[in-house]
């Protein structure tokens, strides 16, 4: 197979307007590049993939730079395609044609491209209100009050209706009861419809102090430049004050107070253009070589990697990092989730994360690659270690706490990397050994 | 003698609406609103018969018929119809599993909770 180019895009169609524009017969510009000319026709039809020497004779025949045919925003229809298909195996698309299909069909090839899109959005929406449904005591206790009033109203309007000579007495009361469940069902109809709008604008009103806390390090991108010098003049006081609204308890207000207590002297010892300095280039961090460098814990040294802004990471060719931590219990208590990798909100997360390992092996870091089960199989390289918290103290066990740092892996890792997934109710693994509950996503076939 | 239903439900409007049907059929119907000693009342009023909501002040539905299936005594045999608002599959496939004899979500109708105690229970 010819090589491809990157991109590699609909090379021949590119070429072909070329061609036409500097009006070159197809004889000419084949006999220029070297090929003949019913070989080119396959090639302007995208029937035949071409790269490297080719490309670059077609490229230099048609006075263009290679780029210009073999890059552009069909680079991108080609990747959604891709993506729908590795999203639906089973359909068998057939991956080697797909220039062939963009090329001869480019508006159906957009639908499909827009159809796998729409698809994994609304995938996407069902898990996260499937989690909520499943996992939110708030709204399935109003849920509850709501079917039962609903029964009760029920049960009373069914007497009246069948029973024609119901005494006088039996009647007042049910209808009373009618009257009185109506009125609780109205209010918990309004209650509800408040939950479920306050969801969506005011998270706040029904998150727990943890989701305030970690609303409020995303609201900052995880970053406070204000805290970069360590904590000096107020500045954890300001930070709070500012955010009074999204810190709406004062069990989020004392929790995030201390997050950021610690990121101010994390950050102290740790400064940012120390450790941006530090990083190598390109290449996948090692946290604990990196504590090791500083002379800190590799904990410690997860969350300042973890703080650093994506702009200054990317100057070191890094994307942004994820960070997620867990109490001795397996209680997430720390998330900042990845776009790919996204962490439970509700409910307890996989146990087959490396994270968990670490709880069972303290002090030894675990590095490693993972799959995430699902729409994307996106791959991740992850380490965790679980440390104790707090210093040592004589004839007193440790209490452990485990992090781990989530870094985007590659696409073309192997295929039979440990595959993990998000939490039981919308992982599609099948036959996991770790599974607690159904799951609401069915593995895909193929 | 009429045969007997215990109601284990915290809602009294229900209660009431379930006691009139079943005393019109002919049952002697009490009713009991809290799961904290649940097991006890159930134990102590020995009912032919009980209607059991999942969700009780104090103590879920399903751990109250663990409890009671665990024993020796008669509750391991006693007929015991369940209630919930949470009419999922896995919802019933659990209440079967710890021994459920029935599983009815809610909203139900009074002629299914008539057809169900009567088929338990032959007054």
């Amino acid at each position: 197979m010819a090589e491809r180019g990157r991109g590699g895009s609909l090379t021949g169609t590119r070429i072909r307007e070329r061609r036409n524009l500097v009006g070159m017969r197809q004889a000419e510009l084949a006999r220029r590049a070297g090929i003949s000319a019913s070989y080119l026709n396959l090639i302007e039809h995208n029937r035949r993939r071409i790269g490297g020497k080719l490309l670059l004779s077609l490229a230099e025949a048609l006075g263009v730079e290679p780029s210009a045919l073999s890059e552009g925003a069909e680079a991108a229809l080609l990747a959604q395609l891709r993506q729908a298909a590795a999203d639906r195996p089973e359909a068998g698309a057939d991956l080697e044609r797909i220039e062939e299909f963009v090329g001869r069909f480019p508006g159906w090839a957009q639908l499909v491209a827009q159809q796998g899109q729409r698809l994994g959005a609304l995938q996407q929406a069902v898990e996260a209100l499937t989690d909520r449904l499943t996992h939110d005591p708030h709204l399935a206790a109003s849920l509850h009050e709501v079917l039962s009033t609903v029964t009760a109203i029920h049960a009373s309007a069914e007497i009246l209706v069948a029973e024609k000579e119901l005494e006088p007495e039996w009647r007042d009361r049910f209808n009373r009861n009618i009257r009185e469940e109506s009125a609780r069902l109205a209010e918990g109809a309004r209650r509800l419809v408040e939950e479920l709008d306050e969801g969506e604008t005011s998270e706040a009103a029904i998150a727990s102090p943890q989701d305030q806390v970690e609303g409020f390090l995303s609201d900052h991108g995880f970053h406070f430049p204000a805290l970069e010098g360590g904590a000096e003049d107020g500045a954890v006081e300001a930070l709070l004050s500012a955010a009074a609204e999204r810190l709406g308890s004062g069990a989020a207000r004392l929790m995030a107070r201390r997050v950021l207590d610690r990121y101010a002297r994390e950050a102290a010892a740790l400064p940012v253009s120390a450790v941006i300095e530090a990083l190598p280039e390109g290449v996948v961090l090692d946290p604990a070589a990196l504590g090791a460098h500083f002379g800190v814990d590799a904990g410690r040294m997860m969350r300042r990697l973890a703080t650093l802004p994506a702009d200054r990471l990317a100057e070191k060719g890094q994307a942004p990092l994820g960070l997620v931590a867990c109490d001795a219990s397996g209680t997430l208590t720390f998330r900042k989730p990845l776009d790919r990798f996204p962490l439970p909100r509700f409910g307890a997360a996989c146990p087959l994360w490396p994270l968990f390992q670490a709880l069972s092996r303290p002090m030894m870091p675990i590095a490693g690659k993972i799959r995430l089960a699902g729409r994307s199989e996106g791959v991740f390289v992850t380490h965790a270690i679980a440390q104790p918290v707090g210093a040592p103290v004589a004839n007193r066990d440790p209490t452990f706490e485990a992090h781990m740092l989530i870094q985007p892996g590659r696409a073309e890792d192997p295929a039979d990397l440990p595959r993990v997934g998000v939490t039981c109710r919308i992982c599609p693994k099948a036959d996991c050994r770790g599974r607690r509950e159904p799951s609401i996503m069915a593995e895909s076939g193929g | 003698m009429s045969k007997s239903v215990l109601v284990v439900e915290d809602e009294p409007n229900i209660i009431e609406a379930i006691s009139f049907i079943l005393s019109r059929d002919g049952w002697h119907v009490s009713s009991h609103s809290n799961g904290v000693d649940a097991v006890e009342v159930i134990r102590a009023r020995a009912p032919d018969l009980v209607i059991l909501d999942v969700m009780l002040p104090g103590r879920s539905g399903y751990d109250i018929l663990r409890e009671l299936r665990a024993g020796d005594g008669a509750g391991a045999s006693l007929p015991v119809l369940m209630l919930t608002a949470r009419g999922q599959t896995k919802d019933r496939a659990l209440a079967e599993e710890i021994g459920a004899s029935r599983f009815m979500s809610k909203p139900f109708s009074n002629a299914e909770v008539l057809e169900a105690v009567n088929a338990l229970v032959a007054p």
